[in-house]
């Protein structure tokens, strides 16, 4: 019985030659990650333990992005922390407000991820960088203390969802809209512990950023994490992002899967996912009622990247967000700020009516810059819908594409550019 | 280890982090602080009746969505003594186990069992009893890696002791 990609990875890191599903093992990390909410609880962690310091100040990567440029007097004690723990233990990847971005923005950028590494990051969405195939997966404060200590971390070995891609996708159709369908198609508990391994000749129609999106909400479907092989176009991403060496794992030929699908992204449609979960989708030709709407955001670590700054401004240009709409838009890094400053997509934005924010994680996960007020609804692009996500109990998230989100600040209502006049 | 008696509080499928704690407390990382905001987006009541060594109830998939171990760490600050659903969300499980917060899969149970019934936990051999029914179940019990964790009262202890 042969391994799957993400079976390879873990096998090499656990200094074994063959695992197994449902296998307990012990693997070597290549990095560890943390943010602002979370690292505070893992340095607290840290201190209980006896230890002298980390285990490699080159492979921990703390990111305040959350709550920053901080939001309040208990948020910037927790920066504070975490900028204290940084300069104490000499960690090198440390990015201060002016140089930080939407972590999993930002990892890859910073060329801090590659291909067959193993990493852990105290956040949900650190399945992002399976993008690149790499084996990444979201873990607590407590396991990323003993991450930062021992560089060592427990996972069972997971099964896994065999996801065939083919096709080209259609204009206006991005990753985040294959994603939606996916989790539409799987339920926010489908891939409960799983992997899901994206394949097929489909992939090569997927940009970067779109595979980034894909990747990112692999968690949102229940997955331990999502994975996309190495191909042309992941080798030349980080041959200009790092100098690490990095190593291809492909899955064996007779690889098991507990479930496979095959997707033609040519027949997928702009898609929403309605309030309160991720799995409640429907393409935008099912949206037969009229959705009025209050907020958009357009930005995160979902869609927050150079294709969705492009794709919104795209839809925005020569047009004006509809009164009395708010349009927030969010590059998730400072180098997609500059760049998208350097192509004039900011003034796209500002002439649109919409405003322009420092890259924080804020609206998505109501922190700030962007809270909603009771019965209020927003069209965003990040990656949950929960009730009280995004501020009040009593408001609606819709989660879409920046095409789909770009277009209904315009018109006030969800549609797509398609529809647009 | 011990077992766990107490009333249930019940809840559905797809219980998130940000009903458990939300978002807008996480400037925080005190377990009292956090606790006195327990589950108050999905029940704005839990707090004010909960009593220690309570149990919590829920479907499928409890505890998805973020990977803020303030989750757990509320509901045992909230003093909740075990956590039963059919399944829970993997990070959720991690943190959980990391924390010493025990909680326990059983599909029988989380589908049985209701609001402001009496149960009981053994942790040793994974049975659960309604007292108030007078029906038991067997719940998963942990794989012994797990158990060694739990026994040390957390994963911060365990590595303590493996030094």
């Amino acid at each position: 019985m042969g391994m799957t990609m993400t079976q390879k990875i873990l096998a090499a890191h656990a200094g074994l030659d063959k695992v197994e599903a449902g296998q307990l093992i012990e693997a070597d990390l290549d990095l560890v990650l943390g943010n602002d909410i979370t690292s505070p609880v893992a340095i607290k962690e840290m201190d209980k333990m006896n230890v002298d310091g980390v285990f490699d100040k080159d492979k921990i990567a703390l990111v305040p992005d959350h709550f920053v440029p901080n939001k309040d007097i208990k948020s910037a004690e927790h920066c504070k922390c975490v900028r204290e723990f940084a300069h104490r233990h000499e960690i090198t990847n440390y990015f201060e407000v002016g140089e930080m971005g939407i972590e999993h923005a930002l990892l890859p950028e910073k060329g801090l991820t590659v291909a067959g590494d193993v990493i852990i990051g105290a956040d949900s969405h650190t399945c992002t960088y399976g993008a690149l195939g790499a084996f990444s997966t979201g873990v607590g404060s407590t396991d990323m203390a003993a991450g930062m200590a021992t560089g060592k971390a427990w996972f069972k070995v997971p099964s896994a969802i065999r996801f065939r891609l083919t096709g080209k996708p259609a204009e206006w159709v991005s990753g985040k809209d294959v994603i939606l369908h996916i989790i539409g198609m799987i339920g926010v508990d489908g891939a409960l512990y799983k992997s899901m391994e994206f394949t097929g000749d489909g992939v090569k129609n997927l940009s970067m950023d779109d595979r980034f999106t894909i990747a990112n909400m692999a968690i949102e479907a229940g997955g331990k994490n999502g994975i996309f092989p190495v191909d042309e176009l992941t080798v030349s991403y980080m041959k200009e992002h790092s100098d690490r060496p990095y190593t291809v794992y492909e899955a064996d030929e007779d690889a098991v899967y507990d479930e496979e699908y095959t997707i033609d992204l040519s027949t997928l449609r702009p898609t929403v996912a309605f309030p309160h979960l991720p799995e409640n989708t429907k393409t935008i030709d099912e949206i037969t009622e009229d959705i009025p709407i209050d907020q958009v955001v357009i930005g995160s670590c979902t869609n927050g990247r150079i294709d969705d700054m492009r794709t919104a401004a795209k839809v925005l240009q020569g047009r004006h967000v509809a009164k009395g709409l708010r349009c927030i838009v969010i590059p998730a890094t400072q180098a997609v700020y500059l760049q998208a400053m350097e192509e004039g997509l900011l003034k796209i934005f500002v002439e649109a009516g919409a405003v322009v924010s420092t890259p924080t994680c804020g609206p998505c996960l109501g922190g700030y810059m962007g809270i909603l007020a009771q019965g209020e609804r927003c069209v965003s692009t990040t990656n949950r819908n929960f009730v009280g996500r995004m501020g009040h109990v009593d408001s609606e998230i819709y989660l879409a594409s920046p095409a789909v989100a770009a277009a209904s600040a315009v018109a006030g209502r969800i549609t797509c550019p398609c529809r647009l006049k | 280890m011990k077992a766990a008696k107490g009333t249930v509080f019940k809840y559905g499928d797809n219980v998130d982090t940000d009903v458990i704690i939300p978002a807008r407390y996480l400037n925080s990382s005190d377990p009292a602080e956090l606790a006195a905001h327990c589950m108050e987006d999905i029940d704005k009541e839990f707090i004010h009746k909960v009593s220690a060594g309570d149990i919590i109830v829920a479907m499928k998939n409890f505890g998805c969505g973020s990977s803020r171990e303030h989750a757990p760490i509320a509901i045992k600050a909230a003093g909740v003594s075990c956590v039963i659903a059919e399944t829970f969300a993997r990070i959720f499980y991690r943190n959980a186990i990391n924390i010493g917060l025990p909680i326990i899969e059983c599909p029988e149970a989380a589908a049985d069992i209701q609001a402001g019934d009496t149960v009981e936990v053994n942790f040793d051999t994974g049975v659960i009893t309604d007292v108030t029914k007078g029906t038991t179940y067997q719940g998963q019990a942990f794989p012994e890696f797990m158990q060694k964790i739990i026994a040390a009262e957390g994963l911060v202890n365990y590595i303590n002791q493996r030094k």
